[in-house]
């Protein structure tokens, strides 16, 4: 178990968990409802003060074992510049449910936040503006899903 | 607002998304009192090409190329991220022969000087000033002459491979590296003293566009200008990669946070980068330029024409690729514009499951919106020039 978990399961408990290593890269599960506070919790006493990307990946037709059994999970990378670590953060979803925005605690996550939105659907609860950002409001479907074909053609919206 | 019973209305003002201070196809729609900012609001995405989808149903091998064409201006870099990112996924990092690291290096760093070189003749020129601009243009030009030699392409060069890089440097291509950093030092201290004391660019610069520690971090602003708002980070020296951590090199930071500061943390950049270049050309060894693990890497073509066996492995790694282990990994270098990362999920197939892209342009131009408010209309040119964005970087 490594430290900064040990940390975050004092704290938190059951919000947290499990903690997964992939080539030295350590990601933690957290449940969507405590995933705010563990953010903050991060930033103010862990020390990871940069926030670096927020995707997602979406697990449709995924055939291996997984730790969490949702179709989606939100995926948040945290870098500490003081102690120069690492850290990702994942949130697991269903279709349909919301996570709740991190724009609270940095504010670098608006942006992300919609990409997400926009690639994979996915809404963030409490977001302040949460709108398409790379393709137009109106586009049909969110393209990084899994069941959106590649050789989908959309055209193009009309102009303004 | 009304100001002595008169009733005023606030303006809004499209800046592009056609406009060359815009760099590219962004569009920037300013809420205007008179001529001071009230309020901005990026539009982008005239430039999304679905890298990210088209990834997952391409193998390994044909991505590299797809990645060229984020961060046009330095092409090198973006492969770098790449395949330190597959690299990892495939356990193969250490095992990557030394004078393709090095080599790595230095073109990496040739495209880092071309890039700034970019930077520096488009904001400048943004501002008023035309011939530094065609100074930088000229040194890049000859920056893009050695890359041409070595890889094939002046841009989108595509130059390293998983394992390795594409092609050994020709005869006497180190030496013109040298030959080219010796007449390029001269060259860049005259363009350092077209501007970097010149009374106009200070006061169009100094205080303006001013990004305070806290905010940086906040907005998750990486590269120079992270380093402009006074926090020493820079991946090559931070966490190391490929063979950075034997360079002698400084890093540059600002104090104050403004667009002066950023000017000046690149300029002297650039200088680190002919450092590093210099360094890396001295101690440069002979040796291997891929590894040779042939289920990764395709074998010579020699033996490929010379038997059945070969040429039918060729073409199945050719048209299938390589799998890669189940598993996942995040990998990121310093470009020119901050973290550029690789996240990738493999399921053990030969395509990616995901492959998410953490471009630096797209998260630092976040800062705009945050920079403009208070400032006059000219300033925000001067803003999107500080910012240095690349628009297939930021709508990948």
């Amino acid at each position: 178990m490594s430290e900064i978990f040990k940390r975050l399961k004092e704290r938190f408990g059951d919000g947290v968990g499990p903690e997964v290593a992939h080539n030295g890269e350590l990601s933690i599960y957290v449940d969507k409802d405590a995933l705010v506070d563990v953010i903050r919790f991060s930033k103010d006493e862990l020390g990871f003060n940069l926030i670096i990307y927020i995707t997602a990946v979406d697990y449709l037709g995924w055939k291996r074992k997984r730790p969490v059994d949702k179709r989606f999970e939100v995926v948040y990378h945290l870098y500490s510049v003081e102690n120069k670590s690492r850290i990702r953060f994942k949130v697991g979803v269903d279709e349909g449910e919301e996570v709740p925005s991190i724009t609270s605690v940095f504010k670098g996550a608006n942006w992300m936040e919609r990409e997400v939105y926009d690639m994979f659907g996915i809404k963030f609860s409490g977001h302040p503006d949460l709108t398409r950002i790379l393709l137009w409001e109106g586009f049909p479907g969110h393209p990084l899903r899994k069941d959106f074909s590649e050789r989908r053609y959309v055209p193009l919206p009309p102009n303004e | 607002m009304a100001a002595g019973g008169v009733r005023t209305e606030t303006f809004v003002l499209n800046v592009g998304p056609q406009h060359p201070a815009t760099h590219g196809v962004l569009r920037v729609k300013l809420e205007l009192d008179g001529e001071t900012v009230v309020n901005a609001k990026c539009v982008i995405g005239y430039l999304h090409r679905g890298t990210e989808k088209t990834a997952e149903n391409r193998n390994y091998y044909q991505i590299l190329p797809y990645t060229d064409r984020l961060d046009y201006l330095s092409p090198i870099n973006n492969n770098f991220a790449y395949v330190l990112a597959v690299e990892k996924l495939l356990g193969i990092s250490k095992d990557i022969p030394e004078r393709a690291e090095y080599l790595r290096v230095i073109t990496a760093e040739l495209s880092r000087i071309a890039s700034h070189l970019v930077w520096f003749g488009t904001h400048v020129m943004d501002i008023g000033a035309w011939t530094p601009f065609l100074h930088a243009f000229k040194q890049r030009e000859l920056i893009y002459d050695l890359l041409e030699e070595i890889s094939g392409q002046r841009m989108n060069n595509s130059y390293l491979r998983i394992g390795g890089v594409a092609a050994d440097a020709p005869d006497g291509w180190l030496n013109k590296v040298s030959d080219f950093l010796d007449q390029f030092e001269r060259a860049f201290a005259e363009m350092d003293k077209l501007i970097t004391k010149n009374p106009i660019f200070i006061q169009r610069t100094r205080d303006i566009g001013v990004l305070t520690k806290e905010d940086a971090l906040s907005l998750g602003i990486t590269g120079p200008m992270l380093r402009g708002s006074g926090i020493k980070r820079d991946i090559r020296k931070d966490e190391p990669y490929s063979v950075y951590d034997r360079f002698d090199f400084e890093i540059p930071i600002g104090e104050r946070g403004d667009s002066y500061d950023r000017y000046l943390v690149r300029m002297e950049e650039v200088r680190q980068s002919v450092r590093i270049i210099r360094q890396a050309l001295k101690d440069i060894p002979d040796g291997k330029i891929l590894i040779d693990d042939y289920k990764i890497v395709p074998p010579p073509k020699s033996r490929t024409y010379g038997s059945i066996e070969e040429l039918i492995h060729h073409f199945k790694l050719m048209s299938e690729g390589f799998k890669v282990p189940p598993g996942e990994a995040y990998a990121a270098v310093e470009s020119p514009r901050g973290e550029l990362g690789f996240y990738i999920v493999s399921d053990g197939s030969s395509r990616p499951w995901r492959l998410g892209i953490r471009t630096p342009s797209f998260v630092n131009l976040q800062s705009l919106e945050h920079l403009a408010p208070g400032h006059l209309v000219a300033d925000v040119i001067v803003l999107i020039g500080t910012i240095d964005i690349v628009l297939g970087d930021v709508d990948r």
